[in-house]
């Protein structure tokens, strides 16, 4: 009867807050603005190669006489060259559209795969329990306990060592992803494992089993769909963090190729002309990495609190 | 004299941005020293909520109103916190539902005691910890010297709820709230804790709100009763004058729907205005739920128990050594024949719930036999062979908030089954089929498009039926069907489940603490203490003549209205429906 009561006294609570996922996204600016910066910026890499002005990877197309020139807004600069070009006359613009296309395509990637090991592991760990659970989780334990980048530095090696033509985009982009991806399923298994324990004790998926369901349907259709939430709050922020973990790959030399940058290896090139006066070369990649990064987390950390339950 | 607690006019407000609810409105109540007072009603009547504005507890966005509010004479100002935190505790002692929470786990209840004594009476360490011993005592607390050093973890739920009541009597607090004091706790527990809370009240001339639901409860220990619908009082009167005579429909629909244990009625008595979800009589030769049922009528059992045993692991050890075990279920045996239903009654830790997880299969046993239609369950591994044993035997569960997958539809979830088990051709009968079932517990069409959050509890627990149908089972587990609804619905769910059994043949076993209905349930009774059986009889010699002396134990403890309800036939509308037959 308490309960009743609590759940109705909970109802009445929510009633007054009024706090729809949908209110609280639009009555928070912030979000707003966060969101459309991600959600612009995700169409423009998308759309890159009909946008951009220039094909940086065209070698024809470039020439060194434009090396090296500042900004369009800046004096000597070309109307040409919004934000300058590099050592090779490469248009800045058009490799940031590009790289931040690589970018987010190695983060987008590297998220699913490790959500899809993630959840997986965290639904077959925390259901069965037992052995299995052991074995996946003292895994899990042995990741965590390494440096994120030093795992990530290891597989890369491995992989690369394995893997022929590695300059080849497809395999460097494959690499980079199971590099991120080793470290990041992880996080996702520990939360699913917890939540599944949990709704594995309620009535419903006890009825579920004895209607005779294999573990594999009720997972999917009974427990999935109810652990989902914390999963894309995860999902969000690790994107960011993927993004960011690529960048830093790249940057220390083992990601993406110069011929094919990402904003890590156009962040990288560019620094080793930083002092020379160049500065639009590494300032604006490495801008376009802060803003991504800081929106998609600001949406990331909304939707963590929007869905949690006990801070509505 | 100048009564203890005079409330006028008190109303509690929640506001929102879509509308204004009224927990409680324009209540009016009196309160003599020495007197205790039930407040009762069904959830989401307001009774938790008028304790909770006397204590000045109603947090924000609540509002409490009040015309006038008067403690000893004195008017309460609700909004000075100061005043009120003097007042609680010291003047005003609460009593919570739930022992295991009221408690600080990390303090041993004498530092809870003392502190609490000394904080409110300002004497010193060493006679408030003689007056802690002495109350732990008084409340019955065997050896409190000892005790006192005691952490709440070491005391059982009944001990617990006993230091809970001394914490609260600690400074001789002029009036007890108490919210469901014995609603956690089992019926033994429940009179011992009763009696005490009356013998203080007496003793010590204070005055007790009691808040509860259960009617038993009010029966036994309260002076004055007000019943509460939906934030109103409706009744108000002395205890005997308002259950022997209720004047307002409410009340006597309240009391009519009480189970009662003396005798057996067909069906259990509905309050006024509600409608039974009788279910349509069907024709089980034709019908598809009858189909592919292999229902010999017979004596032979359909579910056959025998040496049923199960231990839990308290601490795990190493190759056994140092190893706790608690022995659940002991060797116990029982077999319910085809379209029969048995009950299993026992208070909580009596193994009733382990027996019904190890019945269906969801729980292994470490010894003995379970036979279902042949079949032996505790032999069969494999879960593929299990399968026919599951469409047949199907349960229904306590919590109806937590048995419904929250994110599929009730047309998913009723489907579910006959998909999995074949048995419809195609979608087209399936939902015809979901329609259908639907319709048999008494769900319009309608039900099927909605999620399960948006239906009441009786709601949920009609729909969970619907799906333990949907496999064409010739036997059903219930595990506390009802514990969790309102006595009202209770008695539709109850009347619902006995219809279906006798249309449909089912076998049933039938678990429950509450002896009434139990009795109006079931053929033949088990009763459990500390996993073993104690006795096994029909329910009708169980109830009049009981053998074993823990059977006998449990029906003296039953809080009854028996001696103060008139015949239910009285206070029925239509009374056709209360012919007596057992």
């Amino acid at each position: 009867m308490q309960d009743a009561e609590a759940r109705s006294l909970g109802r009445i609570a929510r009633l007054r807050a009024g706090n729809d996922v949908l209110d609280s996204f639009l009555s928070t600016p912030r979000v707003v603005i966060a969101a459309a910066v991600a959600l612009l910026m995700i169409l423009t890499a998308v759309l890159a190669p009909l946008i951009a002005p220039h094909d940086p990877f065209d070698m024809a197309a470039i020439s060194l006489l434009d090396s090296e020139l500042p900004p369009a807004f800046l004096e000597g600069g070309d109307a040409r060259f919004l934000l300058g070009t590099d050592s090779q006359g490469r248009d800045v613009f058009s490799a940031i559209l590009h790289g931040l296309r690589i970018s987010l395509m190695v983060g987008v990637v590297a998220v699913l795969l490790s959500m899809a090991l993630g959840v997986t592991v965290g639904l077959v760990s925390g259901y069965f329990g037992g052995f299995v659970d052991s074995v996946l989780m003292r895994l899990a334990d042995v990741i965590l306990s390494f440096p994120t980048i030093l795992i990530a530095l290891l597989v890369n090696g491995i992989l690369r060592g394995v893997l022929p033509s590695t300059q080849a985009t497809a395999t460097a982009v494959l690499v980079l992803v199971l590099s991120i991806a080793v470290n990041e399923w992880v996080q996702y298994a520990r939360t699913v494992r917890g939540s599944t324990m949990v709704e594995k004790g309620k009535e419903y998926v006890k009825a579920a089993r004895l209607t005779g369901l294999p573990p594999r349907t009720i997972l999917r259709r009974h427990v999935l769909p109810n652990i989902l939430s914390p999963v894309l709050v995860l999902a969000t922020i690790n994107l960011a963090l993927a993004i960011l973990t690529e960048a830093t790959l790249s940057f220390l030399g083992v990601g993406m190729p110069p011929t094919q940058p990402s904003l890590g290896t156009l962040i990288n090139t560019g620094n080793e002309f930083l002092f020379s006066g160049i500065w639009w070369v590494v300032v604006f990649p490495a801008l376009t990495l802060v803003v991504l990064v800081l929106s998609v987390n600001i949406v990331g950390d909304w939707l963590r609190d929007a869905l949690n339950p006990h801070l509505r | 004299m100048a009564s203890l607690l005079e409330i006028r006019g008190l109303s509690v407000l929640f506001e929102g941005k879509r509308g204004r609810v009224a927990a409680v409105e324009d209540l009016d109540l009196d309160l003599e020293p020495g007197e205790i007072l039930g407040l009762v009603g069904e959830s989401g009547a307001g009774k938790s909520t008028v304790g909770n504005a006397v204590m000045g507890l109603i947090d924000p966005p609540g509002r409490v109103e009040a015309r006038s509010l008067r403690f000893k004479g004195e008017p309460l100002d609700l909004a000075d916190e100061a005043a009120m935190m003097r007042l609680r505790g010291r003047r005003i002692g609460m009593i919570f539902q739930d022992p295991l929470t009221s408690l600080d786990p990390l303090f041993t209840v004498g530092d809870q005691l003392v502190e609490t004594i000394r904080l409110h009476l300002g004497i010193d360490e060493k006679a408030a910890r003689a007056r802690a011993v002495e109350l732990l005592g008084s409340v019955g607390i065997p050896d409190p010297e000892a005790r006192i050093a005691s952490y709440p973890h070491q005391f059982s739920g009944g001990m617990r709820q006993r230091v809970v009541i001394a914490l609260a009597l600690a400074c001789e607090p002029d009036l007890v709230i108490a919210d469901e004091p014995t609603t956690a706790l089992d019926v033994s527990v429940q009179a011992q804790i009763l009696e005490l809370i009356r013998d203080l009240t007496k003793a010590r001339g204070m005055g007790v709100i009691l808040v509860t639901h259960d009617m038993g409860v009010i029966a036994e220990v309260t002076d004055r009763v007000a019943v509460m619908y939906r934030g109103r009082l409706v009744e108000e009167g002395p205890t005997a004058r308002v259950l022997g005579r209720p004047r307002e429909p409410y009340t006597k629909g309240l009391i009519a729907s009480v189970p009662r244990a003396d005798r057996r009625l067909h069906r259990f008595p509905q309050p006024p205005g509600q409608a039974d979800a009788a279910p349509k009589a069907i024709d089980l030769g034709s019908h598809w739920l009858g189909a592919g049922t292999r229902r010999e009528r017979s004596d032979v059992p359909v579910l056959e128990v025998e040496g049923l045993t199960r231990d839990f692991v308290l601490r795990r050890g190493i190759l056994g050594i140092g190893e706790k075990r608690f022995r659940a279920v002991d060797d116990v045996a029982f077999a319910v024949r085809e379209g029969e239903v048995v009950g299993l009654v026992g208070e909580s830790g009596s193994g009733k719930s382990t027996i019904a997880q190890m019945v269906v299969g969801l729980l292994r046993a470490d010894a003995g036999r379970i036979r279902f239609a042949g079949t032996d369950i505790t032999a069969t591994r494999r879960e593929r062979d299990l399968l026919p044993v599951r469409r047949e035997l199907q349960m229904i569960f306590q919590d109806p908030y937590s048995s419904l997958n929250p994110r599929l539809r009730v047309r998913e979830i009723v489907a579910e089954p006959i998909r999995f088990h074949r048995l419809a051709s195609g979608e087209r009968e399936i939902q015809g089929l979901v329609l259908e079932l639907l319709a048999q517990v008494g769900l319009g069409p309608e039900a099927a498009r909605r999620y399960p959050h948006e239906f009441s509890g009786g709601q949920r627990q009609r729909i969970s039926i619907a799906r333990a149908l949907a496999t064409r089972p010739r036997f059903l587990v219930c595990d506390e069907p009802t514990s969790a609804l309102d006595v009202s619905i209770q008695a539709q769910i109850l009347n619902l489940l006995k219809d279906l059994q006798e249309t449909l043949g089912l076998g049933m076993l039938f678990i429950s603490h509450d002896l009434p209905v139990v009795r109006q349930m079931c053929d033949r009774v088990a009763v459990l203490k500390q996993g073993r059986l104690c006795e096994l009889a029909s329910t009708e010699e169980l109830f009049e003549n009981p053998q074993h002396p823990y059977t006998s134990e449990l029906l003296a403890l039953m809080p009854r209205l028996d001696g103060l309800a008139p015949a239910p036939a009285g206070a029925l509308d239509g009374s056709s429906e209360a012919n007596v037959y057992g």
